[in-house]
Order: structure tokens, then C-alpha cells, then sequence
């Protein structure tokens, strides 16, 4: 029994975080070589874009798994963070980018403009399009990347934090839970589609993919460092997330996950364990959403609405809950195949007498092969390396073996 | 003074027995040109005149602005009337002339039937009195108003009273007698009409104007500077639209005087390129100031002083204090009835939507109550059933036959619906409430886009019928459409029929015990199961029935459901599950929240809906189980 108990290194529990990192570096790799800015140019830029924002997804979505698959709570408000992120990171590029526009401008006359015009001019600039011309107070930071980065960072963990310490400590859970970060993401995107937010209504921002300071480099290499720094976050996240779901805390958070009564009665600090996850999550969404939008370019609230985190939600339960590389697998595999088949350049179905456009008929058959996984699959993806890993889920057939051996049943005992 | 004279003598002259007019004919050869040529600012005391004439002259009139009116070569007026012609003076019929009919300009037109109003009020026909009193509400005149206090008493109640309320409101505006002006307001105090409302404001409009001492006019208050709504600033702007100060330096004016007098790279002595800071910018003004090379502007020593000889006032344009209070105390005791029937008309619109988010949310608490499981397929029941509605609709013309038919079908295509999902899908995710949140979400997109698929992206119309249509409106400001009543008396029914299910009918008793406790309720010989079944479908029915009520009043898309869907968990979460008071409660709450908060800041729907959720995450601290919570066992599971 001792040796059991005996500690390994991290990496050796857990060959599964070499197995990713090492898919993750190929991938990468093989991106670069292929791209215009570094290789044969076989990927077009765009495409580039698309992986790079697709890493970004599948950071959030190891986010997400922490949260439903190892925590319990199904979050449907996980993409309020990420658009937080997005827009914290935008309210810089875009500020910064827009002054040294108006600065230029605005050097073109005689005499050279006070701090205060050239404030008035970026203002103006940017919230012209919503009918105001002052810079509101949200934006005081704006001018500064270290303070904005910071702020991706604390603002959504403090947003998680207290809204999370609100939910827990009155025991709100389950359906009811899931529904209140609905509302909270609901809640949130109406605010931001008013025009006097702050953000520019339901315009949001835009330009995002012009990052200031480096105009002289064009969008195949941004595109490129984008898809670098995505994969680095990611692999950051997916250490992270290993090691914490792996440890003792991991086995707390997991045991809370099924049956949260008991852990409490156990003595645990469950309201705690559950705000530290809840916590770290969004705030890993929210790097992943600042690193997701300055390569689609533009945010706006529809990014908050529901349906975006309860697609999230989706990718996580086809790849796989409670597995970390499921949520990345999910994640990829879902996205991709939306924006392929939505696209219009997958062939049609010709069947006799109707033909069927896959851009009408993905929702309808993402709909029914999610209800099929949820059906049939509920391990998702990743079920299918379980089994080839040889995991395979107890037979649970047979009486109880009694109280004193174990959980096991009959049947288990003897297979 | 004149006119009124005229109109009141036009007022006696029509009883007079009709024949040849002579007075008509004078005025007439006098004014030929004129009348051949009228025009709309000299044309008004002709009118008069001719109307002073007597019958003839008033039928001359009507004819005018009616565009029958012609003349002859040798300068007669002939009344035309298709082929036959009579003459304007005599009466008699014509027959061999060719008139040149008179075209008079719409301004004209307006001058003429002012002045034929005026003559109708004594009119025998009480049809004709009550539309030349409403032409008189419409657009009255002083004159009108001498011609409404000379008419003979008015036999009609109604037409009696009607007129003496538009004699107010003329007197109120028109009459030069401050004391009738004030009785007039006195006798239509408490009056919330929206016309009584238009008449006091011009007599309360005010200016503001700055003056050394208290000027001797009408004044409303004085003002103190530095007030929220007085802020130095307009203090400031104030004098120098008077002229007293002069024009403040603006920043983009000093910007501009420095650019225009920039001598060798230096302002005023100062370079350039040290003007980016504004201490800078106002020492090289000054230089150029001194210099005399821009107008001096005030300083803010000057504007102090300014300021501190001034006194500041907010005078009425009318001149007659008597008349400005009596008119401020009629405005506010308007208001004060005005506030409480603008809050009956809240109350009555968040009865209305309470009525649609009880009828969308039931058959979601419903079978939340029983099977622990959100539906998120609830909103596409009701879009499912707003479509059954539309179908219908397109088969059968008949409005009122096509909604009497619609409503039991939605129900029944819906009801299908939900046990098809119930058998395939829920039963086997039993236990498992987040797995059915997320199956079930997964049919909705389904059901979505199938929807789109089938009826097209644009919205689609769901009329209802022409005795729906319209609103039942109590005065200016309490009114209510037809339809929203119609909801509100559809979701009392099913209240009421839900009611009688669930305490009345052997379902309904099962249905209870399988919420209360499944366990035992199976041991008693229930089969949990079909119960589940019969709930899951008949909530999906009554989301058919709420599909068909919404698509009456929103347009039929794809997406009507999603719109419903959260306000209708809020009102599970907030009101409770597993009892159908609990839901009523949630409804009404959100339904009359959501329009108090509508109603508070008008101008932004949006940032309403925020705070209204924002609210309701805050009321689940309080209540983490809604306002009428489940109690027992089945609480706990």
C-alpha cells in the first residue's frame, strides 16, 4: 500500500499533458512552416487567423471543463469573460491606434495641440459613431497596455468573484445556477448594447487587428505571432489546469462535482474551493478572449448573448467533460466543422427530390448529434481514448458487496 | 374689435328670411378683384362682410371654399352645381353662362370655413353644431370665441357641455380680460385633457434674463447661480448674450487667433512649438493682446464682477401674475391626477405583460416542478405554436374562425411535441437535470433552424381579428389595446383550468404527489412516468397557446421563442417551482418590475432589462428558492 502513495512527478501521472503539449507544438510548428510570413505559404493568412482563433476557443473551453467537468457547474455566462477580455484588450489598441491617427492629424496645424485637444480628438474619433464626444470614465486607463492588461485580468476575476460569492454562499446550484450566469452574460450584453456604456453600443470595437506600434508589419507575420502567443497561453493553461485538477485540491473540487452535501459535511470550505475554480477560469477565458479578438479584429455585445456560452458548453460535452484534452478536442473539432460547413463550401447532399445545403442544415444536424452525444456518448470524444487507453466504466450489475469492501459490486469485484 | 361684432351679427342675421341681397351685391361689386384673386393675409375682412350678409352670403362662402364658385364675363358670381348654375345674389337659375370657376388657395380656403364654423355653432342641426365645435377645438381663433359666447344656449347635454369646455380653453388663450382669463382656468381645474394641458403651457413659458435690480415684469423666481439648473456657466453665457459681458475665450477661438498670428515660428514672442501647453498658449495671447493683434476677451476678473452686479430672474412671456398662478395651480393639480392615471396605465401594461410571461412560463415551471429538468426547448414550443397559428391562418380566411381554430391545434401540435421529446430524449437523461438542460438546448437549435428552414427568415404575420384590433382607450392618458386584454383574459382561463386540473381531476392529484415525493408517490401504484409525460405535454400545450397569443401582437420568426425564454426562467427562479401561485407571482413581479423601470427611464429599454436582472440575481440571495419556495422532501432533491 505505501508504494501506491508514494508520490511520482507530475509529468508521470499524467503522460496525457506531454502527449498535448508535445500535438501542440507540432501544430504549431507546422503552422509556421506553412504560413506566408515564415514558410511556403501553403496556409493562406486567413487561415492562420482562423487556427490561431480557434487555439483561443480551445483555451477557453479548458476553462469551461474546469468549471462543468471537474467543478459542476454548468456556466452559462463563460463567455461574458472571454468578450471582457476581448473588450479590455480592444479599449487599448484601439485608443492607442486612434491617437496616433488624431496626433498626425492633428500635427498638420500651426500651432501643436494641448493633451487636452488631442484627448478631445481620440474622443471624438472613437465616439462619434454613438453621438458623444467625451471619453468616459471606463476608458481612463486606455492609454496604457501594462494598466489595460491587468485589467483582463482583474476585471473578470473580480466580476467571477463577486458574483460567484453571491451564488455560493446562498447555496444557489444545479439548473437554477446555470441559469443565473445566464441572466448574469444577458445582463451584461444589454448593458454593453446601450449606446451610453461606454463602448460604443451595439458598433463595439473595431480595428482591433492594427496593433499600435507596429505598423510596419503586415497581418501574415502578426497573424503568425498571434497564433505563437495562442498556443503558449494555451499550453500555459493546460499545465496549470492539469496540475490543479491532479492534486489533492483536484480530488476536493471532483468530490464537490458529485456530491457537494457530503464534501461539506466532510468539513471542506466547499464555498471556497468552488470560488478559487470559478475564479481562475474566468479569468483564463478572459486571456483567451483578449488574445482571440485583436485577430478576428472587431467585438461587439452579441459576443455576450447566451448562445455563445451555451455553444462553448457544447464543444466541451462532444469533446468530452472532466477530460482537459477533451475540451481542447471539442473545441477544435466543433468549431471547425461550424465555420466549414456554414461556410457554403461543403458539398450539398443530393437527395432524390430534395437537396440538402449543409449552410441550412448544420444547425439542424449540430442540434441532433448533440442530443445523440448526450444520449449515447456522454463521455464525448474523449470516451473513445478512454477505451483505448482501456478505461472502461464499471459494469454496475450485481448486488453491493457490503460495507466493509468497498464501493465495488458483485459483478466488478469479479471482472 | 370689430370682427366679433360682425360675427355676432352674422349670428342674428341667419334667422332672417332669405331674398335678394343688396348689401351682398355691394360688397361683392366692391371687392371683385379680390375675390377673383384672394389672398390668404388680406382676404379676412371680406369674409366677414360677405358672411355679415346673410344667408345668401353664407351660401356664397361655402361654394367659394368649396371650388363652385364662378364668374361671368360681366362680373356676377354664380353658385355652380354641375350642370346648373345659380346666382351667388339673387338666387336664380342660370343657364347661358360660361363661368370662370375660382380656385382659392388652401390658406383662403382656411379663412372661409373659419369664418363659416363660426355660423354653424347656431345651426339647427345638431350634427352641424358638433362639428363646428370640433373645427373650433381644432384650430380656434379670438373670433371664434365671441361667436361661442354669443351662440343661443345649446339644447344637447353633451354638445352643451362640450362647448362650454372649448369656450374655456378659448378664453383661457384669447380673451383680454385677465379675470376671465383666471375664471376660466378655475372653472377647468382638475381637467387632464391633453388640449387643457396645451393651452396652460404658452401662459407658463418663461425666459431668463439677468438685470442689476428686479425688473418690474412677471416674475417666476430669481435665481441663484451655481443651482443644478442654473450652473455658472449659463449665468455666464446669459450676460453675454445680453451683451453685458463680453464673449468668454473659447479654447478652439484662442487656438485659431494664435494660428493666425504665428510671425516666424514664434506667437507672441513664444515659439511654436511650445504651445502644446496651455499656460503657453495664454501668455502668447496675452502678448497679442497687448499687442492689440486679437480682441481683448473677458477675464475671469471681469465676468466675477459681472456676476456679482447681476441678479437673475426667470420672467413669464404673460404679463398678468393672477393669470400665471391660477394657470401654475391648475397645471399641478393636472399633474398630480395626471401622475396617478399614468399609474394606472402602468399598472394596467404590467398586468398585460404579466399575463404573457405567466402564459410562456407555466408549462416551464410545471414540469420543472415534477421532473427537476429545464426545458430549453420551451421557447421553440412557442415559436412552434405561433407558426401553427400562422398556418392556420393561411388555410382558413376568417380571422375570428381561423384564432377559434388555431388555439386548440397549437395546443395539440405542441403537446405532441413534447411527449415525442419526453419519450426520446428526457426519460432516458432522468437524474441528470444539467445533461437534459444541454440536450434540450440541442433540439432547440434544431427546431430553430428546421423553422427557418421551412418558413423563410422573414418575419411572418399573425393578424387577429378586426374586433381584436384597436385599443379600449378611458381618456388621453389610460388606454390598453384590445389584444393585451384578450391575453390577460386567456391567461385568467388557464389559471383557472389549471387550477381545476391540478386540485380537481385524478391527474392533477397524481401530478402533486409525483412533485411532492416520486418515491412514494410510485409505491402508491403511479406511474411517475406517464405522469412526467402528461406534464411535459401539457406544459408544451400551454406554450402552443402563449405561441398563438405573442404572434398576435410580435411578429412570427424563428427567433420569437429565444425572446421569451429567459424572462420566462426568470419567472420560474423568482417565483418557484412546483406551484402555479408561485409562477403567478414571479410574473407579476418581472411584468410590473420590468415596466416601473421602463417607465422610470424611458428612453432606454436596455439598460431596463439590465437592471431588472440585475435585480432578480440579487433577489435570489434573499430568496435562493423563489417567493413561494417548495417545501418538504421534495425540496431537497
Amino acid at each position: 500500500m505505501t508504494e501506491k502513495l508514494t508520490r511520482q512527478p507530475f509529468i508521470l501521472r499524467n503522460p496525457q499533458v506531454l502527449v498535448v503539449l508535445a500535438v501542440l507544438a507540432v501544430f504549431t510548428v507546422a503552422v509556421t512552416l506553412l504560413s506566408q510570413a515564415y514558410g511556403s505559404g501553403v496556409i493562406p493568412t486567413s487561415t492562420v487567423k482562423v487556427l490561431g482563433k480557434t487555439l483561443c476557443l480551445a483555451l477557453a473551453a479548458v476553462a469551461m471543463d474546469l468549471v462543468w467537468g471537474y467543478l459542476g457547474i454548468l456556466s452559462l455566462g463563460q463567455m461574458a469573460f472571454f468578450a471582457l477580455g476581448g473588450y479590455l484588450i480592444g479599449q487599448w489598441l484601439m485608443y492607442a491606434r486612434t491617437e496616433s491617427i488624431v496626433a498626425a492629424s492633428l500635427a498638420q496645424n500651426p500651432i501643436p495641440p494641448t493633451p487636452a485637444e488631442l484627448q478631445e480628438g481620440v474622443a471624438n474619433q472613437i465616439f462619434g459613431v454613438v453621438g458623444s464626444a467625451d471619453l468616459p470614465l471606463v476608458w481612463s486607463f486606455a492609454h496604457s497596455l501594462p494598466i489595460q492588461l491587468l485589467l483582463v485580468l482583474a476585471v473578470p476575476g473580480l466580476l467571477a468573484l463577486v458574483f460567484g460569492w453571491l451564488a455560493f454562499r446562498s447555496r444557489v446550484n444545479g439548473v437554477y445556477l446555470s441559469i443565473l450566469t445566464q441572466a448574469m452574460t444577458l445582463a451584461l450584453a444589454l448593458w454593453l448594447f446601450q449606446n451610453d456604456s461606454g463602448f460604443r453600443g451595439n458598433n463595439g470595437l473595431s480595428g482591433l487587428q492594427n496593433i499600435p506600434g507596429l505598423d510596419g508589419i503586415d497581418q501574415a507575420t502578426l497573424s503568425v505571432w498571434f497564433l505563437w502567443a495562442s498556443a503558449l497561453a494555451l499550453a500555459l493553461a493546460y499545465v496549470l489546469a492539469a496540475w490543479l485538477v491532479s492534486g489533492k485540491f483536484g480530488s476536493v473540487v471532483r468530490a464537490i462535482r458529485d456530491d457537494e452535501t457530503r464534501v461539506r459535511f466532510l468539513g471542506y470550505p466547499v464555498e471556497g474551493f468552488k470560488l478559487v475554480v470559478f475564479t481562475l477560469a474566468a479569468m483564463i477565458t478572459a486571456v483567451a478572449g483578449a488574445l482571440y479578438y485583436p485577430q478576428a479584429g472587431i467585438i461587439n455585445p452579441a459576443e455576450l448573448m447566451p448562445i455563445a456560452s451555451i455553444y462553448l458548453a457544447v464543444w466541451v460535452a462532444i469533446g468530452g467533460r472532466g477530460r482537459l484534452y477533451g475540451a481542447i478536442i471539442g473545441a477544435v473539432v466543433v468549431s471547425l466543422l461550424s465555420s466549414w460547413f456554414t461556410g457554403g463550401r461543403a458539398p450539398s447532399i443530393h437527395l432524390p427530390g430534395y437537396v440538402v445545403n449543409w449552410v441550412d442544415w448544420w444547425q439542424v444536424a449540430l442540434g441532433l448529434s448533440f442530443v445523440l452525444v448526450t444520449l449515447f456518448a456522454p463521455k464525448g470524444i474523449a470516451g473513445i481514448f478512454d477505451r483505448l487507453g482501456g478505461i472502461l466504466p464499471p459494469q454496475r450489475h450485481g448486488r453491493d458487496l457490503g460495507p466493509d469492501q468497498g464501493a465495488l459490486q458483485e459483478q466488478e469485484a469479479k471482472a | 374689435m370689430i370682427r366679433p361684432l360682425i360675427a355676432l351679427a352674422l349670428t342674428l342675421l341667419l334667422a332672417m328670411p332669405a331674398s335678394a341681397n343688396p348689401a351682398l351685391e355691394a360688397v361683392i361689386a366692391d371687392n371683385l378683384d379680390q375675390i377673383e384673386k384672394p389672398s390668404r393675409r388680406t382676404v379676412e375682412p371680406l369674409v366677414a362682410q360677405i358672411a355679415a350678409t346673410g344667408p345668401e352670403g353664407l351660401a356664397l362662402l361655402q361654394a367659394w371654399s368649396g371650388r363652385a364658385l364662378g364668374v361671368t364675363d360681366d362680373g356676377r358670381l354664380l353658385i355652380v352645381d354641375g350642370d346648373t348654375a345659380t346666382d351667388a345674389v339673387t338666387g336664380a337659375a342660370v343657364t347661358d353662362a360660361e363661368p370662370k370657376m375660382l380656385r382659392p388657395n388652401s390658406g383662403v380656403r382656411g379663412v372661409i370655413e373659419s369664418a363659416l364654423v363660426a355660423g354653424e355653432i347656431s345651426s339647427p342641426d345638431p350634427a352641424r353644431r358638433a362639428a363646428a365645435l370640433a373645427s373650433i377645438a381644432r384650430d380656434g381663433t379670438a373670433e371664434h370665441l365671441a361667436a361661442l359666447r354669443a351662440a343661443p344656449a345649446e339644447p344637447d347635454p353633451i354638445l352643451a357641455r362640450q362647448r362650454q369646455r372649448v369656450t374655456n380653453l378659448l378664453a383661457i388663450r384669447f380673451d383680454a380680460e385677465p379675470a376671465a382669463r383666471v375664471a376660466a382656468i378655475e372653472r377647468m381645474a382638475g381637467d387632464v385633457g391633453l388640449d387643457f394641458r396645451a393651452a396652460l403651457n404658452p401662459l407658463l413659458a418663461t425666459s431668463r434674463i439677468a438685470a442689476p435690480a428686479e425688473p418690474d415684469a412677471n416674475i417666476a423666481r430669481e435665481l441663484s447661480i451655481g443651482a443644478d439648473d442654473f450652473p455658472r456657466d449659463a449665468a455666464i453665457a446669459l450676460l453675454t448674450s445680453q451683451g453685458v459681458l463680453q464673449p468668454r475665450l473659447t479654447p478652439a477661438d484662442q487656438r485659431n487667433a494664435l494660428a493666425a498670428n504665428v510671425t516666424g515660428g514664434t506667437v507672441g514672442g513664444i515659439p511654436v512649438a511650445d504651445l502644446f501647453d496651455p499656460a503657453a498658449r495664454d501668455r502668447a495671447y496675452e502678448a497679442l493682446e497687448a499687442s492689440g493683434a486679437v480682441p481683448p476677451a473677458a477675464t475671469e476678473a471681469e465676468a466675477d464682477a459681472a456676476l456679482e452686479s447681476h441678479r437673475f430672474f426667470e420672467v413669464y412671456a404673460e404679463p398678468n401674475p393672477d393669470v400665471t398662478d391660477a394657470a401654475r395651480a391648475a397645471q399641478t393639480r393636472a399633474q398630480v391626477r395626471l401622475a396617478a392615471m399614468t399609474g394606472i396605465d402602468l399598472g394596467l401594461d404590467a398586468l398585460s405583460l404579466a399575463s404573457i410571461y405567466f402564459l410562456a412560463a407555466i408549462g416551464l415551471a410545471v414540469t420543472f416542478g415534477v421532473m427537476r429538468v429545464i426545458n430549453m426547448a420551451h421557447g421553440e414550443f412557442i415559436m412552434m405554436g405561433a407558426y401553427t397559428g400562422y398556418v392556420v391562418q393561411t388555410l382558413i380566411a376568417n380571422r375570428t374562425l381561423s384564432l377559434v381554430v388555431a388555439l386548440p391545434l397549437a395546443f395539440a401540435v405542441t403537446f405532441g411535441a413534447g411527449v415525442v421529446l419526453y419519450r426520446l430524449v428526457i426519460r432516458h437523461l432522468a437524474h441528470r437535470p444539467l445533461e437534459t438542460l444541454l440536450a434540450t438546448f440541442g433540439v432547440s437549435i434544431a427546431l430553430q433552424q428546421l423553422a427557418k428552414n421551412i418558413f423563410g427568415t422573414q418575419a411572418r404575420p399573425l393578424t387577429a381579428p378586426a374586433w381584436l384590433e384597436g385599443a379600449v382607450t378611458i381618456n388621453d392618458v389610460i388606454s390598453i389595446s384590445s389584444i393585451r386584454v384578450a391575453i390577460f383574459v386567456l391567461a385568467l382561463l388557464f389559471l383557472g383550468l389549471f387550477l381545476f386540473i391540478m386540485k380537481r381531476t385524478r391527474l392533477g392529484l397524481e401530478v402533486r404527489a409525483v412533485t411532492q415525493n416520486p418515491g412514494m408517490a410510485a409505491s402508491m401504484g403511479i406511474n411517475p412516468d406517464r405522469i412526467a409525460m402528461m406534464t411535459f405535454g401539457l406544459g408544451s400545450g400551454i406554450a402552443g397557446i402563449a405561441g398563438v397569443a405573442i404572434g398576435l401582437f410580435a411578429q412570427v420568426t424563428s427567433e420569437l421563442g429565444q425572446q421569451y425564454i429567459v424572462q420566462s426562467f426568470m419567472t420560474v427562479v423568482v417565483g418557484g417551482v412546483g406551484n402555479i401561485w408561485g409562477t403567478l407571482a414571479g410574473a407579476a413581479l418581472i411584468g410590473g418590475l420590468s415596466k416601473v423601470i421602463e417607465f422610470l427611464n424611458p428612453a432606454n429599454t436596455l439598460a431596463a432589462q439590465t437592471f431588472m436582472i440585475l435585480f432578480i440575481i440579487i433577489f435570489i440571495q434573499f430568496r435562493p428558492r423563489g417567493i413561494i419556495p417548495q417545501r418538504g422532501r421534495a425540496a431537497e432533491a
